[in-house]
């Protein structure tokens, strides 16, 4: 039944990305199709990393309004985007090359990320059950560390600056950098790999530590190399396109409903699939039916956000 | 036989096991018992790896627990915890299928299904296997958990208080099963039991532990006597035979 489902997922990406590509086509087809291709290329990577990494991540927190930019990754990247202007000025930001941007983001970011799973697992596990949750302390008294220096960074700067800096850590899906896509997707399939060759172990992690654990599975080592993967999957989209908060918890619980089973093997690629037709099928109809009057990541984060509220007040967060 | 030498336990500076040395017979039922907070638990999930070893040695079957390898442990030994909690949404079959991970790694046999079905059927679970986890009552939910430990089918099992939630004739139904578990297929089983009157049924032997130490160790008809119960239990109870067995009388 979810196997069969899979496949009317992947029909409708297929009707969304041709749709993407071919809506409103005029004049050069080799330039049209070349230049949606490598918009429609880098959405969809940003797509499946949002949705992969927040559906492993609700996994190992057995927590399904939980997101990876819980964990502060978000702040982080505004932080480091308000820095370099602070430290570059607004115009030596503009003029820095996109990898060398990209890579001082995905690099902090990752640093990040490891230092705060050293804190998770540096300390010995005393009390069971504990480590998770000081994860998640850690993550939200970081996101507002980063708030608060990057707030006070922008007071430092002067206004022409802090435009650019704003505009640099805003969500846009409209303005992903076509260089990056190559390093972006070398980065992105080690970490899908990754995911796949775990997916067993990942049904057996939603168990809980304990289940895991006698069930055979070598839970610290397999918690931390899923944590890993989050973080290369969440630079690599915060990366691309910048903060994104409410859209993973969309897609992951739209999964969950759809694909009412506990096999990753079936959830990560459906929440991929569904992922991708939001954020293309999203992009066609505001950019050719709708010209652009609002951007797609406002209502992918308003819908996100209802869901969220939704969520709660239904009370299913356990 | 499981083996555990001079183990100790702390937790926040509290003492929760000092210096247990104790051997649990192979083939039988041991029961574990002794008041609230005197360790049981904690012993258990010593034996099942679940917290790391602080002092001493455990041995299972001969398999050092903090050094076999986790893969192969989950096949020598199965433990049903007090707490169960699930973030994925299962239902009955899906969780007792996966007390088969560890002999086939995500993917099943037609054994592996062969004995799932065998473990539902046998702790009566067949009309509700498709209904999900979170649906069910606290009962139906414990037994769900005991078959999945019962389709791991290890030579070791641990109990955690499997009697909790359940039914009068559910509990007898489980307890004379893990009975003749132990005597037909001769496994290993330890259950930590609160009704010492179980334990005076169905098991062989019986340890009894408080504040963290081992004050009583012996076969089950040593055991009951009323210095024993006194000893674990700090309180003063009839025993009377009937038939061939000792019931302990502590209801009065």
């Amino acid at each position: 039944m979810v196997e069969r489902r899979l496949i009317y997922a992947l029909l409708l990406f297929v009707v969304c990305a041709v749709a993407f590509l071919t809506v409103n086509a005029r004049g050069n087809w080799e330039f049209v199709l070349w230049f949606r291709g490598t918009k429609l290329l880098g959405i969809s990577l940003v797509a499946i990393a949002i949705a992969v990494s927040t559906v492993l991540f609700q996994t190992l927190t057995k927590n399904r309004i939980l997101t990876p930019s819980l964990m502060g990754f978000d702040a982080l990247y505004a932080l480091l985007q308000t820095a370099l202007v602070f430290f570059l000025g607004g115009l030596g930001f503009a003029q820095l090359a996109p990898q060398v941007s990209f890579f001082t983001s995905f690099f902090f970011m990752m640093l990040a990320s490891l230092a705060l799973f050293g804190t998770l697992l540096g300390q010995s596990q005393q009390a069971r059950g504990e480590d998770m949750h000081r994860l998640l302390l850690t993550g939200i008294i970081f996101g507002v560390l980063f708030r608060s220096v990057t707030s006070f960074f922008q007071r430092l700067i002067d206004p022409n600056d802090f435009v650019v800096a704003a505009t640099s850590s805003m969500a846009s899906f409209n303005s992903i950098n076509g260089d990056l896509l190559l390093v972006s997707s070398v980065i992105m399939a080690l970490g899908l790999i990754a995911a796949w060759y775990l997916r067993f172990d990942l049904d057996v992690l939603a168990l809980g530590r304990d289940a895991a654990i006698n069930l055979g599975i070598n839970y610290k080592q397999r918690v931390y190399v899923t944590l890993v993967i989050i973080a290369s999957l969440v630079s690599v989209s915060t990366a691309l396109v910048g903060p994104v908060a409410f859209f993973g918890l969309l897609v992951s619980n739209l999964t969950y409903h759809l694909f009412p089973t506990h096999r990753h093997a079936i959830l990560l690629p459906a929440a991929s699939l569904l992922s991708a037709c939001v954020l293309i099928g999203g992009q066609t109809i505001l950019e050719q039916l709708l010209n652009f009057s609002t951007p797609l990541s406002v209502i992918v984060e308003f819908l996100g956000g209802v869901t969220f509220l939704l969520l709660i007040l239904k009370g299913r967060s356990r | 036989m499981i083996d555990i030498r001079s183990v100790s336990h702390a937790l926040h500076g509290q003492t929760i096991l000092s210096d247990i040395s104790v051997q649990l017979p192979k083939g039988k039922v041991t029961a574990l018992v002794g008041p609230n907070g005197a360790g049981k638990s904690t012993l258990l999930s010593l034996i099942a790896r679940l917290q790391p070893l602080q002092k001493g040695t455990i041995e299972v079957d001969g398999l050092d627990v903090t050094q076999t390898p986790s893969k192969q442990l989950a096949k020598t030994l199965a433990i049903l915890t007090q707490s169960n909690q699930l973030a994925s949404r299962l239902t009955v079959a899906d969780l007792v299928a996966f007390g088969r991970f560890p002999h086939h790694q995500g993917r099943p046999t037609v054994e592996d299904n062969k004995l799932v079905d065998e473990a539902i059927e046998s702790l009566e679970l067949t009309s509700i296997r498709h209904r999900f986890i979170d649906e069910i009552s606290g009962g139906q939910r414990q037994k769900a958990f005991v078959a999945m430990a019962y389709a791991q089918d290890t030579d070791y099992l641990l109990l955690d208080e499997p009697l909790n939630n359940l039914d009068m004739k559910s509990a007898r139904t489980l307890m004379q099963r893990l009975g003749s578990l132990s005597a037909q297929s001769s496994k290993t089983i330890v259950v930590v039991l609160h009704e010492i009157n179980y334990a005076a049924l169905y098991a062989d032997w019986i340890v009894g532990l408080k504040d963290g130490r081992l004050v009583a160790n012996g076969e089950t008809k040593y055991f009951l006597t009323n210095e024993t119960i006194e000893q674990v239990f700090d309180m003063q109870a009839d025993i009377h035979d009937v038939g061939e067995h000792r019931f302990v009388m502590h209801y009065r």
